[in-house]
């Protein structure tokens, strides 16, 4: 994809990756790819704002070579440390070595530790400004925003904020803003971004949103590092962020499970059915056949977790196990959830399931529920009640 | 009581609020929070606070 003008002087320099469809290792499905998104402001000095991830580091210099010899760049902002935006710093260093490059003491640390570069770096903090010419950057430091050398850069000129990863989404397109591509897929993978990456930091989320606020600076344009750019309604997200972040829940439950020989999935689908008729939205999902990375996001908004493992082993079974961990991790806050499945003899799938809720922060709001090798039409009925009387409850905490 | 900062995420631990999600009643001090204790946020040990 060519060079994209954002504003004047100012242009997209980054890439497009359609093909990715797993990120940060298998941590995360990118079911709709996504970008690296570069940042070329042309000034007095010229400055780029990040670079992408290391394979598609041509392509960013071609981009870059359509706007302004790259070897001409005097800065070069490194927002952030991680690989797929900072991969291509070497190779861009290379064209212009004489280039200052512009991050927090950690990152300085962080980059020299991936790459082991002699550059001349300058370590900001903030409130620290640096004069372009016309334009000035300003720079907010944004620890944990999401690993510690996070940081924002602000062009007040423009009132534009580029905060990397905050606000991202994977999602690969020929277009570059949100007034350009479907508004609903857009919040979708919004909502799959913060939930699988954001949600377990909400509390540092919240306070940088409330520090933003406070410093009353106008923000018409959010360029985060991944995706698309908010230019439309940039406070559409940041509301959006705010209610992930006060971990704000519909009267909605998930159903995630993992069977053997089909008899937690048919208690799954009684319970579910119960669920629907108490007049409560429900999802559900065998940990088997979705892909993680989208039950995650389902699971953002919603009150009720109700998760099911036949017995393997005297334990639960490795893949709902796995998911479990993952979900542990997120640290959810104003959850409550509860637990089934099949067993053959001694069972006990379902205490360990209680044990991830409980130590990923979710309340037990009810006893577990259990039927031998096949559950029988009474024990089914039982399936439906047990959905039901969760339902009640969800609507009662809700 | 002195509050600690953590020098990786920046997190700040005060005694008086204590750590309660992880089962800190408020009013203890940094130095009497158990060894196993870490950083709530981003998950380092206690040798990586700072006095403030």
């Amino acid at each position: 994809m060519s060079a994209v003008k954002i504003l004047e002087g100012i242009y997209w320099v980054g890439a497009v990756d359609w093909n990715i469809r797993n990120f940060h290792g298998h941590t995360y499905t990118t079911s709709r790819g996504t970008t690296y998104n570069a940042y070329l402001i042309v000034d007095e000095k010229i400055t780029l704002i990040d670079t992408v991830y290391g394979p598609f580091a041509q392509e960013m210099i071609e981009n870059i070579r359509q706007i302004v010899p790259p070897e001409k760049i005097d800065y070069i902002v490194a927002n952030h440390v991680e690989m797929d935006h900072s991969g291509a710093l070497p190779e861009i260093m290379k064209l212009c070595p004489k280039a200052k490059v512009i991050g927090t003491s950690k990152c300085k640390e962080g980059l020299y530790r991936y790459y082991y570069g002699d550059w001349d770096f300058q370590v900001v903090k903030t409130g620290d400004k640096l004069k372009l010419g016309r334009r000035t950057l300003t720079f907010l430091e944004a620890p944990m925003l999401h690993w510690p050398d996070s940081m924002f850069t602000y062009i007040a000129e423009d009132a534009l904020l580029l905060p990397n990863d905050a606000f991202g989404q994977h999602y690969a397109s020929s277009e570059r803003f949100d007034d350009e591509v479907d508004a609903p897929s857009l919040m979708e993978e919004s909502a799959k971004y913060y939930g699988n990456i954001l949600w377990p930091l909400s509390a540092l989320v919240l306070r940088k949103i409330e520090e933003v606020q406070k410093m009353g600076i106008p923000i018409k344009i959010i360029a985060p590092s991944h995706g698309i750019i908010w230019r439309k309604d940039p406070m559409k997200i940041v509301n959006a962020y705010v209610s992930w972040a006060k971990n704000e829940v519909k009267p909605k439950i998930v159903i995630v499970y993992e069977t053997m020989w089909g008899s937690t999935e048919k208690m799954a689908k009684k319970i579910a059915e119960g669920v629907a008729d108490s007049g409560v939205s429900v999802k559900l999902f065998d940990v088997n056949q979705t892909d993680r990375t989208t039950v995650i996001k389902e699971m953002l908004d919603a009150k009720g977790y109700i998760i099911g493992s036949s017995t393997h082993d005297n334990d639960l079974l490795i893949n709902i196990a796995g998911f479990l961990e993952f979900l542990k991790g997120l640290r959810p806050k104003n959850r409550i959830g509860c637990s089934f499945g099949s067993y053959g003899w001694a069972g006990g799938a379902t205490g360990s399931i209680e044990g991830y809720l409980k130590k990923a922060g979710v309340e037990i709001a009810q006893q577990a529920i259990v039927a031998r090798f096949a559950p029988d039409k009474d024990e089914l009925k039982k399936c439906y009640e047990y959905g039901k009387s969760f339902a009640d409850i969800v609507k009662k905490k809700g | 009581m002195d509050k600690y900062r953590c020098t990786v995420c920046d997190y700040v631990y005060d005694p008086e609020k204590g750590d309660p999600d992880n089962g800190i009643k408020p009013g203890t001090a940094f130095s009497d929070l158990p060894d196993g204790w870490v950083c709530p946020i981003c998950n380092v040990a206690k040798d990586m606070f700072e006095k403030i």
